[in-house]
């Protein structure tokens, strides 16, 4: 280990034990970092759509999501740019009320999550599944802002943020594994900020 | 799109050089013990150890040009940044320093295709990594800066950022005679230079939010503008 001359830990206290290694907790800041133009989507021309290797492909409009059974996440978020927020609150559906309706089929073992801006990101299916995503609306009781990905993003929480896709429009469902938008550009193709698994390698 | 090279391992870096920009920007030229090609536009990362194994670490764009054993890295001094505060303070030339890169291959531009920066504040650090490498290549007018700048004195790269390539925008205080006025930047500053250029825009959120709005109500595509947003990391 490289020590840095002269860098010591401030405050000298404990670390979090929420914060995961190499990150730090951005308090009440909740930083905006995404690529393209900030788009702004009507809820009237806003839709879901789970395909590929499903039973049933399905496209949900904005009012038909949104009367599916609520669902809700508390907990902590992760970015791969090392900020961390502590304590926040998501509301939408989880991501397994959505796949129960399109029926994965047995060689579905992973998904390309699909942005309304042409956005991607792949996941593996166990990671999206069991109660560990969801496509959330509010944000500690309030509408996501655009800048947030609203009107609705994917949230998987316990990989890095930029799995949780802003704008999402949709899952595909796949046999093999096709890199989404940063994991082409480098980025690791799992994410878990526990193995600090940032880039392609980690 | 030239494919943008594998990340490296962290490597060892050496500080070779720590020059200031404004009296809270410092450029930090690090010799590198593994030196990677970069692509203008991208970044490393950079990490602290403590004696106690405690790690800070933040990503920094790369400033200079493509093709040297050594990076230069501009770091804005952030109030209560733990990574910005420590280099401003502490680093000092024949330092170590641990870094990673070049990471980044979305925000990178491949030196064929012209390209128009758009930059508020720091974020022209990217960019300028890009008009270095056009002159560089002697094609200087594949690059185009818009650069906004609340003053003189926070003007990034003095030396070397003015020129025909470059229209700056200063936003509070312009300099004596400037043709002018001082202000937000508008759609009338842009529109002279987009052409039919990729477009590459970089600072906080809320002007690159700006920025784009402007760019698209000019009539360019959102797919070939490009968006580096910095954020307050500390």
């Amino acid at each position: 280990m490289a020590i840095t001359r002269g860098f010591t830990r401030r405050g000298g206290g404990e670390r979090d034990p929420r914060l995961p290694p190499g990150q730090h907790d951005a308090g009440d800041d909740w930083p905006v970092l995404h690529a393209e133009a900030t788009p702004s989507i009507d809820t009237d021309r806003w839709t879901f759509t789970i395909d590929g290797l499903v039973d049933t492909p399905t496209t949900w409009t904005w009012d038909e999501i949104r009367a599916l059974p609520p669902d809700h996440y508390e907990g902590d978020i992760h970015c791969v740019t090392t900020w961390s927020k502590f304590g926040m609150r998501f509301d939408g559906v989880s991501v397994d009320t959505l796949l129960e309706a399109a029926g994965p089929q047995d060689d579905a073992a992973f998904v390309l999550a699909r942005s309304h801006t042409g956005y991607t990101t792949n996941l593996p299916i166990e990671d999206i599944t069991d109660g560990r995503a969801w496509v959330v609306w509010d944000v500690d009781g309030a509408p996501l802002t655009d800048v947030h990905g609203g009107p609705a993003r994917l949230l998987v929480p316990h990989l890095y943020f930029w799995k949780s896709a802003k704008w999402v429009s949709g899952l595909t469902l796949l046999a093999e594994d096709e890199q989404g938008f940063w994991e082409r550009n480098g980025y690791h193709d799992r994410g878990d900020p526990w193995l600090e698994q940032r880039y392609q390698g980690d | 799109m030239v494919a943008p090279a594998r990340t490296g391992p962290w490597q060892q870096a050496t500080v070779l050089e720590v020059r200031s920009e404004t009296p809270t920007a410092k450029t930090f030229r690090l010799g590198l013990s593994r030196p990677a090609p970069h692509l203008p536009g991208q970044h490393y990362v950079l990490r602290l150890t403590a004696p106690d194994g405690y790690r800070a670490q933040r990503s920094y764009s790369v400033a200079s040009a493509p093709g040297r054993a050594e990076i230069d890295l501009t770091v804005e001094l952030l109030p209560g940044g733990e990574v910005s505060e420590f280099l401003h303070e502490v680093v000092e030339p024949g330092d170590e320093l641990e870094v990673r890169g070049p990471l980044g291959g979305y925000f990178a531009w491949d030196g064929e295709r012209p390209a128009l920066g758009v930059a508020g504040g720091s974020g022209v650090v990217p960019l300028m990594s890009m008009l270095r490498h056009a002159r560089e290549i002697g094609r200087p007018e594949l690059v185009r800066l818009v650069v906004s700048v609340r003053s003189p004195a926070a003007l990034y790269y003095r030396d070397e950022l003015p020129g025909p390539q470059t229209t700056l925008v200063y936003t509070r205080t312009a300099p004596p005679g400037s043709p002018r006025p001082a202000g937000r930047l508008t759609a009338d500053d842009l529109a002279p230079a987009v052409e039919d250029r990729d477009v590459f825009v970089c600072g906080t959120p809320a002007f690159c939010d700006t920025a784009t709005g402007h760019l698209l109500g000019l009539g360019v595509p959102a797919g070939r503008i490009r968006v580096e947003r910095f954020g307050p990391s500390g």
